[in-house]
């Protein structure tokens, strides 16, 4: 690419209006200068010989007449291995390192490499030369960590492509060239140990999408029972805030049964974020024994750093996301929070003075969520083997009101929907997720029809007790007193979860099965009492006693005594007509 | 030599728009109008056009005003001298003292780098029970008091200024009443604390757009004293005072409202001055304590909510007292391990029983019989009322522990607590308390005590 250099005319916040002399295309790169600086930026509208530019970065001290070069490049991030384990700005830029270099404090203008360009990796060359490949398909490997990180023919070549050439076993640095392919046409392409990647567009290196249908196991009783997410799918997580969205990924991150959980912390507090940097690699995962943080990437755009760039973040973390499913890997992306990259939108269609929509989200809103959330999916890669990127990504709606435009895109995407609510949370039931509420649309770990009894029990309980707030106690049947009561235990035992306790933070898909199988006996069970108190009483040992139970561990002798006493205590109230 | 201009083309609001050349975002001008000299920030360019939003308003600016620019950015003074002293809202002294140039500090400077932030670890004692024991503040926390204009916040800030281990204070008021500024001055003073603080207070008197600055102010001091080492306690109020004059400018610059009026960048804006909360690792910390007044007691305002979602907790204060339910400290659980073994379990206890009372308080309004437990949480509400929540309470957090042992032993018997049992035999006072007749919450699980105390009554 030739130099294509512009000119500032104009500065409104993060937002440059930029004279051009040479073609320049939507959605490019370009660097405006001021003094030593050269800040980030991408061209978000052009009209006639102008182009607005959003900035990455904070504007101060650019004026009307600065230079800003276009780069001819998209948005595009570095794929290659070396990602796990890191913490990256919105931008891909390694934040430890930028502390090496910068101390305390993000100093604009700085861009460093994603990846090592130094370090050297073990290469296994896995294709031969002569193969035929199709983009996406596998030239050889390279350990990181605890995985085979596949090295991949780039995924913007179309065509089948003859290898050629193809480097032997050795250690070579990412920017290593290890193939060269030539397409149908006869033209020589080289595949690098990196790729690039433009972030806003989806890579599409396999051979079709398929549908969702096992349950991910996110070890959460109420989400896998109840609201399930499935191996590539998407939800949501909405809720007011205080009522725990962030404690509730946090969990997931930790406990989710998949390959690699990339973490896109998104205009959300700096501090939620540290934890998890300083906390994961102490912790363990009982999948491999290793420290968490060798499944995990983080994408951190906190709320003091710069909007465009938190818009830029989620694309980079689900960019990242889909690479590692090219690998044949599951991958989760949990977004938190989706609100505050649509507000980074909604900041940018103002500067835009573009007519706004409801609560001036711009028009575009709908769409440009529902793309984000087709990213998601589970696909058949070429040659075999299946990966999956499921995304949670959680929405903070303004003053807790599902109604509010972000929410509701949201919800017409997604396959599962988890609404916390603050009743429940002000009530210390947690996970606050309102079970009435959410619904999901992919299958559960335990039997549909159990789950869908444990949910009348549920709904009849909450009816009834919203009728006894008028009538009292007195005035309700003992046979609506008990279905409260059943409902009500269901409630204390099975979906609130005390996540600091190790067994019963963290229960396996196998064990609910179980559990839940033998709490629909208990539901069903016709039970007799003498009168409303002894009822209570009743209930209240019994929750008692199956909390015991739910914190004994599976292989623990204790747990099959515990649920041998649950259900004769139950055997006990039973009526035998 | 810079170039002076004298023609200005359009005065809207507190927003000039003239034509200049080679200026830059963000800088200074001078703008001499007929009541003085003000300062000026260019807040757009867009070609030669400049827009100013200047700080002690438009009022008076004439067209042909004359305006210099300065070539640099709004920075304000930083040095140990600051300590003791008073500044109005755009940094210049209040207190008939000299003015400081020393180390120009840059406003709103960059982010701080989230590896390079540590885990909150420290409690910061204030000896209110509300907070020691229930929302436990924690140094480096970024904590707002949600209340309505007529509450005595300031008071409560000024104690927890007084009161709180920190080496530095920092004050910032925006649309201050001159009274509460007065209020604030006086009582640091009495209590000597007037050396280790520094004040930047805008009063309601001031220009509006000069409110803006006073958060940036601050907090740049305060990231300076911080790096030095220093733990520093930085108070803002209020908040709302601030989001209303960024929704003045953006209503002036014709910018779309997102919602009653307020700019789409308001959780953005917020986010920028509440993030320099920080720990830093291998130096001083921050902690903010803001006040937001949330109009018509509406926490879903756009203020207190995108607030709210901000900060790491809120303390609700209504009717002169923290209202334990909705406040919440995100970080206690940091340090409330770390203070007693008990500290937790009364944290939880006293709430849960507390939350009892409130439904008893409503069984007896719809004029319910009173049972023996209900009279019992009665007895416990009204002591936990004038001896935990009233403000003017001042215990450290053992002695308050201990008073939550007492009332407790007062009101119930060890087992209608449902606190478990190895720590009643540590800590539950002497004698037992008066009988526990008609009780079904014989070890049952906190969280049943309010169905517990409802069977008792069946």
């Amino acid at each position: 690419m030739s130099e294509n250099v512009g000119r500032v005319i104009g500065v409104n916040g993060n937002m440059l209006t930029v004279e051009f002399f040479r073609p320049v295309f939507q959605n490019e790169m370009a660097f405006a200068a001021v003094g030593e600086e050269r800040l980030k930026a991408e061209v978000i509208r052009v009209r006639g010989r102008y182009a607005d530019l959003q900035v990455f970065e904070d504007t101060r001290g650019l004026s009307v007449g600065d230079k800003v070069d276009f780069s001819g490049e998209l948005l595009s991030v570095q794929l290659g291995p070396g990602l796990l384990t890191q913490v990256f700005d919105g931008l891909q830029n390694p934040l430890p390192a930028l502390a090496e270099r910068t101390g305390f404090f993000l100093q604009r203008g700085l861009y460093l490499d994603a990846l090592d360009m130094n370090r050297r990796w073990a290469f296994t060359p896995e294709a031969r030369p002569g193969d035929t490949l199709l983009a996406g398909q596998p030239l050889g490997s390279v350990p990181e960590g605890i995985f085979r990180h596949r090295i991949m023919v780039p995924f913007g070549l179309t065509g089948r492509l003859t290898l050629t050439e193809i480097l032997p076993e050795g250690e070579y640095t990412v920017r290593e060239r290890v193939a060269l392919l030539t397409d149908e046409a006869g033209r020589e392409h080289e595949a690098l140990m990196m790729q690039t990647w433009p972030v806003k567009i989806p890579i599409r290196a396999y051979a079709e999408r398929l549908r969702p249908q096992k349950p991910l196991s996110t070890k959460i009783r109420i989400i896998d029972t109840f609201c399930p997410v499935a191996v590539g799918g998407v939800y949501c997580t909405p809720g007011p805030f205080g009522a725990g969205k962030t404690v509730l990924q946090q969990i997931t991150s930790r406990h989710a049964d998949v390959d690699v959980v990339i973490i896109c912390a998104c205009g959300e507090r700096a501090g939620e974020v540290v934890e998890t940097i300083r906390e994961f690699p102490k912790l363990s995962d009982p999948r491999t024994g290793k420290s968490l943080m060798e499944r995990t990437c983080i994408v951190c755009n906190t709320s003091s750093m710069p909007v465009a760039a938190r818009e830029a973040s989620v694309y980079t973390a689900v960019t990242m996301a889909e690479y590692y499913r090219q690998m044949g890997l599951h991958v989760l992306l949990l977004a938190d929070s989706t609100s505050r990259w649509a507000q980074a939108l909604r900041e940018m269609s103002g500067r835009l003075e573009e007519i706004p929509g409801e609560e001036a989200f711009p028009a575009y809103l709908e769409s440009v969520i529902a793309a984000f959330y087709e990213r998601g999916g589970l696909v058949r890669l070429h040659g075999g083997g299946v990966g999956s990127v499921t995304i949670g990504g959680t929405v903070s709606p303004a003053g807790g009101n599902f109604e509010e435009p972000v929410t509701q895109a949201t919800l017409k995407v997604v396959g599962a929907f988890h609404g916390l609510s603050r009743a429940r949370s002000d009530a210390r039931r947690y996970p606050a997720i309102d079970p009435l509420e959410s619904w999901s649309k992919y299958d559960p770990v335990a039997p549909r029809e159990q789950v869908a009894l444990g949910d009348g029990f549920l709904r009849r309980s909450a009816e009834i007790g919203q009728m006894m707030k008028v009538v009292g106690e007195e005035g309700t049947s003992m046979e609506d007193f008990v279905v409260h009561l059943k409902g009500e235990y269901l409630d204390a035992v099975y979906l609130q979860q005390d996540a600091y306790d190790p067994v019963d933070g963290a229960t396996s898909e196998e064990r609910q099965r179980h559990v839940f199988d033998r709490l629909q006996r208990i539901l069903l069970t016709e039970m007799d009492f003498p009168d409303k108190g002894e009822a209570r009483a009743f209930f209240q040992r019994l929750t008692q006693a199956t909390r015991d139970w739910n914190r004994a561990a599976m292989d623990n002798p204790q747990f099959a005594a515990l649920e041998e006493r649950i259900m004769q205590m139950a055997a006990q109230v039973t009526r035998y007509a | 030599m810079r170039k002076i201009y004298h023609r200005i083309d359009n005065i809207a609001g507190n927003v000039i728009i003239l034509q200049a050349q080679d200026v830059s975002y963000g800088e200074l001008a001078a703008v001499a109008g007929t009541r003085g000299t003000s300062l000026a920030q260019v807040i757009r360019l867009e070609g030669d056009r400049v827009y100013l939003q200047v700080f002690a308003g438009s009022r008076g600016i004439p067209t042909d005003a004359q305006v210099r620019f300065l070539g640099r950015g709004m920075t304000t003074s930083f040095s140990e001298n600051l300590l003791g002293r008073i500044f109005d809202g755009a940094g210049r002294p209040r207190d008939r003292g000299p003015e400081i140039r020393e180390n120009p500090t840059p406003l709103g400077g960059p982010p701080v780098n989230p590896v390079r932030r540590v885990i909150p670890r420290n409690m910061v004692r204030t000896g209110i029970p509300m907070i020691d024991v229930f929302n436990t503040l924690v140094e480096s926390q970024k904590l707002p008091i949600f209340s309505v204009a007529g509450e005595p916040y300031n008071q409560l800030l000024a104690r927890i200024a007084l009161q709180a281990e920190v080496d530095v204070i920092i004050l910032g008021g925006m649309g201050l009443k001159y009274d509460d500024y007065l209020f604030f001055r006086d009582h640091l003073e009495e209590h000597g604390a007037l050396s280790r603080a520094v004040l930047y207070v805008h009063t309601a008197a001031d220009p509006t757009v000069e409110a803006l600055l006073v958060p940036d102010i601050c907090l740049a001091v305060a990231e300076q004293f911080a790096l030095s080492g220093k733990r520093v306690l930085a108070l803002l109020t209020d908040m709302t005072n601030f989001a209303d004059a960024m929704k003045e400018i953006a209503i002036t610059m014709e910018q779309i409202p997102s919602s009653r009026g307020y700019p789409g960048d308001l959780y953005s804006q917020l986010a920028a001055r509440y993030e320099k909360a920080v720990d830093f690792d291998g130096a001083g910390s921050i902690t903010i304590l803001a006040v937001t007044t949330m109009p018509g007691d509406d926490v879903t305002h756009p203020v207190p909510d995108n607030t709210g979602y901000i900060t790491e907790g809120q303390f609700y204060l209504r009717g002169g007292r923290i209202e334990p339910f909705g406040s919440l400290s995100r970080l206690k659980q940091q340090v409330n391990g770390k203070t007693r073994s008990d500290h937790r379990t009364i944290m939880n206890t006293m709430i849960q029983l507390f939350a009892a009372y409130r439904e008893t308080l409503e069984k007896q309004a719809m004029g319910f019989r009173m049972s023996a437990w209900d009279r019992k949480l009665l007895k416990y509400g009204r002591r936990f009322e004038s001896e935990m929540m009233d403000l003017s309470v001042n215990l450290p957090l053992e002695k308050a522990l201990d008073l939550g042992w007492a009332i407790l032993a007062d009101c119930f018997a060890p087992e209608e607590t449902g606190v478990q049992t190895a720590l009643i035999e540590a800590y539950w006072p002497g004698e037992d308390g008066p009988g526990a007749e008609g009780s079904g919450a014989d070890g049952s699980a906190p969280e049943e005590l309010a169905d517990a105390a409802a069977a008792a009554d069946a």
